[in-house]
């Protein structure tokens, strides 16, 4: 993309091919000969992470969409039946999920280098707004994405989104309508959110395109920030950046592959597993964790036009930044105060993003709003009075002058590294000690599914199964399991032959017949667990106006919050129980009588653990209730364990080869990550 | 110009809401009877929920009660009932600010409290405190009898 090539290939059809459509040349000139600056660090093979991220969540994202139903009442559903039934399906659908959040980890990066080396300035100022242009495609396809599965949070997050268009005067009503294609978020909405998911990571790909052909004109920035001027500076985009960006996209995967296989819900949220229901707003809406900055900045202001007006202009405000900030010294390695500020302003990004996460109430709100102040004033105040007060320190003559000086501060790298080993090893072990319990948090329990290597206990699924059968079912359902998964690999370990004598059990209703009546048959292994009640409103009326929720999810859709720092050490000690230790704690809580000075409505009862403590569900299980044919106790805390495992099955059939085949993909990764840091070691040996 | 404007037209016109959703979103009716003093009961009509509250004698005082000026968006609780039916408070169960549902007979107020963020309204459907700009909106509705009305 920088002029016409003199590449010739010597093959003959290729030559033909070139003459014609000289493509070969092209692609030579732009990443096999394009001379690339010999400085970079790491932080430059991010691009290279986002190029590769945004191909595979066009790619996933493309098989996904063949399974996918874009309609309000199937969507949720076929989401579960990807994951459930479709081979591999829970792996595209958790490297599609996890990606969308890789994919913007890996831009804030890149973005945040941009900024701290002025990738932004003369004359890269239109590549950095097509870059800017990126993000934003990057938030509109990451918001419809996450409508799709029309759980709680998609749906309340659709509509809270959509309604920031109503702040706009006079239009504002109208525009959301046409937003929506009705009177409210539905089932038009989801459809139009689908075709436009679907089509914008196209627009980005595009978009890359100029992106990278403006890069390819202006030349990359380094870490000094001075520009190539001779031979010296520069070396061959291949081998030597190709291999580089091979290693980093290799340590990208290990960090991605943590979440796909072993926390995939990590990064979502709970009430995503509960099915959308315009009737009913979770307690607190929270959009996914990239767009939260903006979110607490839209909420720090009083005025709802104004808090709208804020959230965008915190993004349109990148746009001019390279006039904003007009210092000449690109790189903040030379600019002692403006490398302090990028920090300052780093740390408030990031607690911007943790205030958005949290309740709008008391402190939080005042220190939003100094946040807020904060982010403005670093742009439209900081950097324009910056670049007229600071004495930068001089800049290196040449990017050679650069390289030759840097093999002083390797020591400082190397003792980074080990702080920041230390400082992981501290956060794992402060994760073992800092279990403190509160009083109406869930204790938390063992369970033989936790951890990297964790198995389900057969013995306790089938436990868990009788329990659901004999006491639970008689007002939940189970919705999403069929009687042939009790023979499926990795769940309670029933033969086929078992599996069908306990679907011949249950009556199936089934019909029309020839003479148009509906009839009962004995169950088959394809059938799925017959719900108690023939629709919502009958449960409803049965159970004192609360249909009971349906349980093949419930150990997913129901969490606690964490806090800080718990929430931190759980990514290195891959906790995801919140639901098991919730669901069972839940069927321990409840007692005879509301402590004194407490007060419930009538028609409930008084669980410990349920937030606010009035739960509809009279106390399901007593010792004894049920006889286990294998010797385990017959108590509540026995029969809370066993059907709370049974509940992780159901909620997650596959986690037993999730976290088998994430085992080998680490292996592999990591072995690829040594040979490929070794072979770049070797190709940029005389580079140095 | 005014062909480029007519071909964009039905490009653009065709997300708004089609004749199918139109048609069910026309007037329903709703009868009061089952309704105590005190107790309210959320119907949806075009998508949305909205909250038929039976007031008792001290919400609407309350509403009745608090001065004008104390108020966000001022508006007289008697602007907001149909006169000679105080007790009945019919408003669309959708916060003004984005669009939650607010959660009934919550908050300081004896109103609505949305949950999402922090948004209280009174027993009159008037935002007082939060980051809501805009009362709860009434929607159009006519009492066909004193026992029944007609919303739409």
């Amino acid at each position: 993309m920088s002029g016409p090539s003199d590449y010739q290939p010597s093959n003959p059809a290729l030559k033909w091919i070139e003459r014609r459509l000289p493509i070969f040349g092209l692609v030579h000139s732009s990443f096999v000969a394009y001379p690339t600056p010999r400085n970079l660090n790491y932080w430059w093979t991010f691009g290279a992470i986002l190029s590769m991220m945004l191909a595979l969540q066009i790619l996933t994202g493309v098989i996904l969409a063949m399974h996918y139903t874009p309609h309000a009442d199937l969507a949720f559903k076929s989401v579960e039946l990807i994951v459930r039934d479709v081979n591999y399906g829970w792996l595209l659908r958790n490297m599609h999920a996890c990606g969308a959040s890789m994919f913007f980890f890996a831009v804030y990066v890149h973005m945040f280098r941009g900024l701290y080396y002025g990738s932004y300035k003369e004359p890269r100022e239109v590549l950095w707004i097509l870059g800017v242009i990126i993000y934003l495609l990057m938030m509109a396809t990451g918001f419809m994405g996450y409508v799709l599965p029309w759980g709680q949070m998609s749906f309340w997050g659709a509509t809270v989104i959509t309604n920031l268009f109503s702040a706009i005067p006079y239009v504002g009503k109208s525009i959301v309508t046409l937003l929506w294609g009705g009177y409210s978020v539905g089932n038009p909405t989801l459809n139009r959110f689908f075709s436009l998911h679907y089509l914008l990571p196209f627009v980005i790909a595009g978009v890359v395109v100029l992106h990278v052909w403006a890069l390819h004109v202006a030349g990359q920035n380094n870490p000094a920030g001075v520009e190539a001027k001779t031979e010296k500076d520069t070396v061959p985009f291949t081998p030597y950046a190709t291999i580089k960006d091979m290693f980093g996209v290799s340590c990208f995967l290990i960090f991605y592959a943590w979440f796909i296989f072993y926390m995939p819900n990590y990064l979502g949220d709970a009430d995503n597993y509960i099915p959308a229901n315009p009737g009913v707003t979770p307690a607190h809406i929270v959009p996914e964790w990239y767009y939260l900055p903006f979110y607490a900045i839209l909420r720090s202001i009083p005025n709802k036009l104004a808090g709208v007006v804020a959230m965008f202009s915190a993004i349109i405000i990148l746009c001019f930044l390279p006039w904003l900030d007009s210092a000449r010294t690109r790189s903040s390695k030379y600019r002692p105060l403006a490398k302090q500020f990028f920090w300052i302003f780093v740390v408030v990004c990031v607690l911007l993003g943790y205030l958005g996460s949290q309740p709008p109430e008391g402190i939080y709100v005042i220190a939003g709003r100094i946040l807020t102040v904060c982010y403005f004033a670093y742009f439209l105040i900081v950097l324009p009075l910056l670049a007229r007060i600071e004495t930068p320190r001089p800049v290196p003559n040449s990017i050679a002058d650069d390289v030759l000086s840097r093999s002083r501060g390797k020591v400082a790298a190397a003792a980074s590294v080990v702080l920041a080993v230390v400082m992981a090893g501290g956060l794992l072990a402060g994760s073992t000690q800092s279990a403190k319990a509160e009083d109406d948090t869930p204790p938390a329990q063992k369970w033989s599914f936790s951890g990297p290597f964790g198995k389900y206990d057969r013995g306790s699924l089938q436990r868990g199964l009788k329990v659901y059968k004999e006491v639970c079912s008689a007002c939940h359902s189970l919705n999403y399991i069929a009687f042939r998964n009790l023979a499926d690999p990795g769940g309670p370990g029933y033969s086929e032959a078992q599996a069908a004598a306990f679907a011949a059990d249950y009556k199936i209703k089934d019909g029309p017949n020839d003479q148009g009546e509906m009839f009962d048959r004995p169950g088959r292994p394809a059938d799925y667990f017959p719900p108690p009640f023939p629709n919502e409103q009958a449960a409803a009326a049965a159970n004192g106006g609360k249909a009971p929720p349906d349980l093949s999810l419930m150990t997913k859709a129901r969490g606690y919050e964490r806090g800080f720092p718990q929430f931190v050490f759980d990514f290195f000690t891959q906790f995801q129980e919140q639901g098991p230790n919730y669901v069972s704690a839940i069927l321990q809580g409840f007692e005879d009588k509301p402590p004194a000075g407490v007060t419930i409505p009538e028609g409930t009862y008084y669980n410990k653990y349920y937030p606010g403590h009035a739960i509809k569900m009279p106390k399901p299980l007593n010792d004894g209730q049920v006889t286990f044919d294998d010797g385990s106790p017959a108590t509540v805390a026995q029969y809370a364990h066993d059907v709370t495992t049974f509940l992780m099955w159901t909620a997650e059939p596959h986690l037993e080869e999730r976290k088998r085949v994430g085992l080998q993909v680490f292996v592999f990764l990591i072995i690829f990550a040594f040979l490929m840091y070794f072979t770049k070691k070797k190709v940029w040996a005389d580079a140095h | 110009m005014v062909g480029a404007a007519a071909t964009v037209w039905p490009l653009v016109t065709q997300m708004n809401p089609d004749a199918a959703t139109i048609a069910a979103g026309a007037p329903i009716e709703v009868d009061l009877t089952p309704i105590a003093e005190g107790q309210d009961i959320k119907v949806f009509w075009r998508g949305k929920p909205i909250y038929i509250s039976h007031r008792t004698k001290k919400q609407i005082d309350e509403a009745q009660q608090a001065p004008l000026s104390s108020l966000k968006d001022p508006e007289a609780d008697s602007a907001r009932v149909k006169a000679g039916h105080d007790q009945w408070l019919v408003v669309i169960g959708i916060c003004t600010h984005l669009g939650c549902i607010p959660i009934a007979h919550e908050g300081n107020y004896d109103g609505f409290f949305c949950p999402c963020h922090g948004s209280q309204y009174d027993s009159s459907g008037r935002i007082r405190q939060g980051p809501a700009p805009a009362n709860l909106e009434v929607p159009p509705y006519t009492f066909v009898s004193d026992t029944k009305i007609q919303i739409g």
